[in-house]
């Protein structure tokens, strides 16, 4: 299935690109441009072609553009998705570190609706954000949110994780409560994959399943571990897995990352990489075991 | 009389009367940052908070000041060339940012969350090893910043950043230094 990655590179000066990514000499490659591979939306497109590749899929596509933060970037971006959303042909779409912005957002998603036969939607980060905010997660496939985002989307009357209420905040031990909450309130999309020291792989707030094991701590701690979680997932989605099974073979996956790399807190998402087809052969197992027990 | 007394009172809020605090809305993130460091520098009582729910856009926050010091905030926003959108008083609830910190030991390193913001120091040599958590654009190019200086000698979050996720951060990292300062 075609996939395009869309989000933003911590650069101002960095244009508009759309093109498949490939990963040369450890950096993500789209159009001629080079990008490092550190964390956000080149850590998630990175891994989404590695994966890809190891699955035998084709390349994802990545719609990206420079923003730091001051949000011109990617309200270019938004334009320009709206303005050839017809051109956009894919079947599925991740999106990811975006300026939230609710007119925005939803001139994206209805645009969506109106002109694509109903592709596969995925939010992360600041479109996850956003997407909650604009009273339209419903209208999402799927979200992966950390404990303390799922607390965020728990809450009705944040607007953000910065604002989430006190007695909401983090407690690994709430999270099947604040899963519930979310969807009570219509804040949830239809699928969530919650990360935190258990994962859960959530529909229409039915846990279907966990994940737990293995477990490497220093992954906490190191940025864009979340975004290769999401990009190995994208690309079990692109190679036509179910969304809960894309969902738990990427959560095991993930952390076979992290206990191939045996990490300390200081390693670098790329740093972990090189790992990634080891780690999908062993997620692979574990799952086939686990399905298969002697 | 009873106008002046609501203004007044301590318990005015309780009571339903004329608010005594107002809010600042900006254009933009940033601009509540250096407002914020401005107005505390210039000695008055604010804070940042969610705006409410009908003036919200997305990833934005306001000021919250003393309205009878409205017209020093408005000079000394002036002074420094900062517009505010409008001035007006709170006639509702605001939200309130986060305030407790999730502080974990990992062996040789300290990390310090923030709302959803991570920020890890490795404890002998007092460096920034990594940056994680968040969703907005202006968290890569902070991580870029930050990673690999020592904590007392990087720019400081606020100073760079522009939206939620970078004010995040920036607690994040008040608070390392808090406690890394012994």
């Amino acid at each position: 299935m075609s996939w395009l990655i869309v989000g933003t590179v911590p650069d101002d000066g960095f244009p508009l690109v759309h093109g498949p990514v490939s990963v040369e000499n450890g950096h993500l490659s789209i159009g001629k441009r080079q990008v490092k591979i550190a964390r956000g939306t080149p850590a998630l497109a990175a891994t989404a072609c590695l994966a890809a590749s190891e699955l035998n899929s084709g390349a994802p596509y990545a719609l990206l553009v420079g923003d730091t933060g001051k949000g011109q970037g990617s309200r270019k971006l938004y334009a320009h998705f709206v303005e050839d959303v017809a051109e956009l042909q894919y079947g599925g779409f991740t999106f990811h570190y975006l300026q939230p912005d609710v007119y925005w957002h939803n001139q994206v998603l209805w645009a969506i609706q109106e002109k694509l036969d109903r592709p596969c939607l995925v939010a992360d980060a600041g479109f996850m954000y956003v997407a909650k905010m604009s009273g339209f997660a419903a209208d999402y496939d799927l979200f992966t949110p950390d404990v303390g985002e799922m607390s965020f989307l728990a809450d009705e009357v944040a607007p953000h994780p910065f604002y989430t209420r006190g007695f909401l905040l983090e407690d690994e031990s709430r999270v099947e409560e604040y899963i519930s909450r979310a969807y009570s309130e219509k804040n949830a999309a239809r699928h969530l994959m919650v990360k935190g020291a258990k994962d859960y792989i959530v529909r229409d707030d039915q846990v279907l399943s966990t994940v737990s094991s293995p477990r490497v701590e220093a992954m906490e701690a190191i940025g864009g571990t979340g975004d290769s979680l999401t990009g190995i997932i994208s690309a079990y989605l692109m190679s036509g897995k179910e969304i809960p099974l894309a969902c738990h073979l990427g959560a095991l996956a993930n952390r076979y990352l992290g206990l191939l790399a045996n990490p300390t807190p200081a390693y670098s998402v790329a740093d972990l990489l090189p790992y990634l087809g080891q780690a999908m052969k062993e997620a692979q197992q574990k799952f086939t075991a686990h399905q298969n027990p002697e | 009389m009873r106008f002046l007394k609501n203004i007044f009172s301590k318990d005015s809020k309780d009571a339903g009367g004329v608010s005594e605090r107002g809010i600042i809305v900006f254009h933009h993130t940033s601009e509540v940052i250096k407002a914020e460091s401005l107005l505390r520098e210039a000695g008055l009582d604010v804070k940042v908070k969610g705006p409410p729910p009908e003036i919200q856009t997305g990833c934005d926050m306001v000021i919250e000041f003393p309205i009878l010091y409205q017209l020093q905030v408005t000079e000394t926003l002036k002074k420094n060339r900062i517009e505010p959108i409008q001035v007006v008083a709170v006639q509702d609830h605001l939200l309130e940012p986060v305030s407790l910190y999730n502080v974990k030991e990992l062996g040789d390193y300290l990390m310090v969350r923030a709302a959803n913001m991570k920020i890890t120091v490795e404890k002998s040599s007092l460096v920034i090893v990594n940056v994680s958590g968040g969703g907005c654009p202006d968290v890569p190019f902070l991580a870029e910043e930050l990673v690999g200086r020592k904590l007392f000698e990087a720019p400081e979050p606020a100073s760079q950043g522009q939206t939620l996720c970078g004010f995040s951060l920036h607690l994040a990292y008040e608070e390392m230094k808090r406690r890394c300062r012994g």
